[in-house]
């Protein structure tokens, strides 16, 4: 079963439709029909039998993609499953997300892929694109079947949760991977550098008496597979990068044509290390949070485009696996409900970029990246679209999450924009309160 | 109604130095009555007190149970090989436990950085850190720091160096807090790989070589050097590691002045500290012993809403 579409026509009036894709912005009408765009721009007529939104004062922008989530299933439904996880998603005004392979059973093989895709269709929210594994269960050995299942509907490839590291293996993947045109995504961690650490490794981990995560365990990496993508030419995607060496490294990376791409997570640019004090396991995430230094360059690095995407890395998990000590608890954060109003607060606000970065950086690369349908609103088009108030105080309430996720760190922080509506194949399936 | 050092005891870091100071000065009287025949007085009589120990310890517990009777409390010893922690319940469900059996006091070694702190914001009863994996233990240092000053006077201006595996210490780092706090310049020495690397932001000088250190230093803190971190590569050998930081008499002899030794044990003699250092004039090392007792019955005192103008009544066992 195809993803739902919306039965009757739906006009978006009188938004400011902001579309990097097409060098659109501009105050103007939306026309949506049998799930794609069917006109965009200037002043539309209302068909007969319409549902008409009236934008009025609201930002109209191709539907929000996150390449970076987790939602559990298989394996894990107590914590996330698909479905709350892509209704998570549209809470954030995101149309699109695609979901890593580390489940239980990794998705490292076509029938797991075809699963999740189900899932995602099934659930009629956000669409849900499958990421397979590099190597047969996450190992780190084995290539998995890359060509199965990119025909099952994989859209990436990715070890996460963990690096690939054999060198070997990489390139392997990178070279192999370049005839079906998919990315291979890196989680960039030495180990031997990393194994056994909570945090960031500066003066915050030495006060607390935490075993700290050097930033070089991420550069390491970085390099590495910058160096491993100009060998084989291959697309080398770099996940939620933490550190200003590694924005470096990837200006470094870019400059020389290399086909390189990066991610930096909405906690990563907006939250410090500083955010652990008291051992708030809320904050614990890998990478972990690092210094005010490296959060600068992050955002500098989304404003001049070395960074490329803004993602979640949305990782829901149970309370009471974080109600723990700081060390043993699990990593990570809810990230899709708080995305666009981290994003906004930290970046659009601050006036570190403009509205059009902020829709590219969320929509509109995320879809030419890892080339999915969407990311525009140009006439024919995917009928997916986010509509937000970039000006929308708002207070952030656990309690009211779509996940099933309650971890964040932002739990009573207030931010400055949020999703309106979000529309999926033409149909609203989800208005803020 | 929360005593002068608030509600529960998790480490120097959040104290300042009146507070300190305080327990310093009320654990004096304390002292004396481990000197007396009768050593006890009926200052918590009626008071439950748990000691969690999650984490093997002889001296530490041993300590605070001293304390604990000394002061006529009721005790109740929990090692984790004989808890429920071995059968898998977690800190959180142990929390909830203790708090169920209306207990007053928890003191709790754990082998987490944090664990103190975690069950301190979960239950009502008084909470002491003896010691929360690699982040803090602080009676060791306020029992090192009563030590010093009982020979200094005051710390002001006095250099104390802690020597060894700092980054691996909770000693290490209540020393830092509260030394600093107090006006002493604390240096650190030990090879750099046992040194936290952002160590110099705490207020404190890293010394590469022993010798520098015991030419620089009135006062010597001697970390024990833990085999497993030779096992994970942390230095080369335990031989090598004493003979380029270990304090051994031949270093001290060439030193400009006479240096107190402190170790807070067990000692791994041959190992960071020779035996004739250990067992020499200068060592202070059975006095820190003799002091953890007394700082120990302070801080149960003070958390228990005790005056320090009552201390000496305390100890007379009229309070």
């Amino acid at each position: 079963m195809a993803h739902p579409i919306g039965t009757r026509d739906l006009l978006i009036k009188g938004g400011r439709i902001v579309d990097p894709s097409q060098g659109l912005d501009a105050v103007g009408d939306v026309l949506l029909r049998n799930g794609v765009v069917e006109a965009c721009g200037g002043s539309l007529g209302t068909p007969d039998g319409a549902e008409v939104l009236d934008a009025t004062g609201l930002v109209v922008a191709p539907g929000f993609i996150d390449v970076h989530v987790h939602l559990r299933e298989p394996g894990r439904e107590d914590v996330e499953t698909v479905a709350s996880g892509a209704h998570s998603a549209v809470a954030g005004g995101i149309t699109a997300v695609c979901a890593m392979p580390n489940t239980k059973p990794v998705t490292d093989n076509q029938a797991v892929v075809g699963f999740v895709k189900r899932q995602g269709e099934a659930a009629g929210y956000a669409r849900v694109y499958p990421y397979g594994a590099i190597s047969v269960g996450q190992k780190g050995e084995t290539l998995a079947e890359i060509a199965e299942m990119v025909g099952a509907g994989a859209v990436a490839f990715s070890d996460d949760g963990k690096p690939v590291e054999s060198a070997q293996l990489m390139r392997t993947a990178l070279e192999y991977a370049r005839a079906f045109n998919v990315p291979i995504a890196e989680h960039c961690e030495d180990m031997t550098l990393a194994r056994g650490g909570s945090m960031n490794e500066g003066i915050m981990s030495a006060k607390l008496g935490l075993k700290g995560i050097p930033a070089e365990a991420e550069e390491i990496y970085v390099i590495r597979d910058i160096l491993l993508a100009k060998r084989t030419g291959g697309h080398i995607h770099l996940c939620h990068l933490s550190t200003k060496g590694s924005v470096e490294l990837v200006r470094w990376g870019k400059e020389r044509g290399i086909n390189v791409t990066a991610e930096v997570c909405s906690h990563h640019i907006s939250l410090t290390e500083d955010a652990v004090d008291g051992y708030n396991t809320n904050a614990k995430m890998n990478p972990p949070l690092r210094t005010a230094e490296d959060v600068e360059a992050l955002q500098q690095g989304v404003a001049d485009g070395t960074i490329d995407l803004l993602v979640t890395d949305h990782a829901p998990h149970h309370y009471d696996e974080k109600e723990r000590e700081f060390a043993d608890a699990p990593n990570g954060i809810v990230g899709l409900e708080t995305a666009l109003g981290v994003n906004t607060t930290y970046l659009l606000h601050r006036g570190l970029i403009n509205l059009s970065q902020l829709v590219d950086a969320m929509s509109c690369k995320q879809a030419r990246i890892f080339r999915l349908p969407g990311g525009s609103l140009a006439r024919g088009g995917l009928a997916d679209v986010t509509v937000f108030d970039p000006n929308k105080v708002w207070t952030c309430d656990p309690t009211q999450f779509k996940s099933k996720g309650r971890n964040t760190p932002y739990g009573g922080h207030t931010f400055t924009g949020q999703a309106r509506y979000t529309i999926v194949g033409g149909r609203v399936v989800y208005t803020a309160a | 109604m929360p005593g002068p050092l608030g509600k529960d005891l998790l480490g120097l870091a959040p104290l300042s130095a009146a507070q300190i100071e305080l327990i310093l000065d009320t654990a004096g009287p304390f002292r004396e009555i481990s000197e007396r025949a009768i050593k006890k007085v009926p200052t918590l009589r009626g008071a439950t007190i748990v000691n969690l120990f999650f984490e093997a310890s002889t001296r530490t517990r041993i300590s605070f149970e001293f304390a604990e009777k000394r002061l006529s409390a009721d005790t109740v010893n929990v090692a984790s090989a004989g808890s429920s922690v071995s059968k898998g319940e977690t800190l959180v469900d142990t929390a909830r436990n203790l708090e169920a059996m209306k207990i007053d006091m928890v003191v709790i070694r754990h082998s987490a950085s944090g664990a103190a702190r975690f069950l301190a914001e979960r239950i009502e009863s008084n909470v002491i850190n003896a010691g929360d994996g690699t982040h803090e233990h602080p009676t060791q240092g306020l029992l090192d720091m009563l030590t010093l000053r009982d020979r200094f006077g005051s710390l002001k201006g006095k250099r104390i160096c802690i020597v060894g595996d700092v980054l691996h210490s909770r000693v290490a780092r209540s020393n830092i807090w509260g030394l600093t706090k107090l006006g002493a310049e604390v240096a650190v020495c030990g090879p750099r790989s046992l040194l936290p690397n952002a160590i110099e932001d705490m207020g404190v000088t890293v010394i590469d070589r022993i010798e520098d250190a015991i030419a620089w230093a009135d006062a010597l803190n001697i970390l024990r050097l833990q085999l497993e971190r030779m096992q994970a590569g942390y230095i080369p050998s335990l031989r090598e590691y004493n003979r380029v930081f270990g304090v051994t008499s031949a270093r001290l002899e060439r030193a400009p002045k006479d240096l107190l030794i402190l170790h807070p044990g067990p000692m791994n003699r041959g190992v960071e500290i020779d035996s004739d250092v250990a067992d020499g004039p200068h060592s202070v090392i059975l006095d820190q012993v003799t002091n953890g007792v007394a700082v120990r019955m302070a801080v149960l005192y003070l958390l228990a809403g005790g005056k320090p103008e009552l201390a000496e009544a305390a100890k007379k066992g009229n309070a």
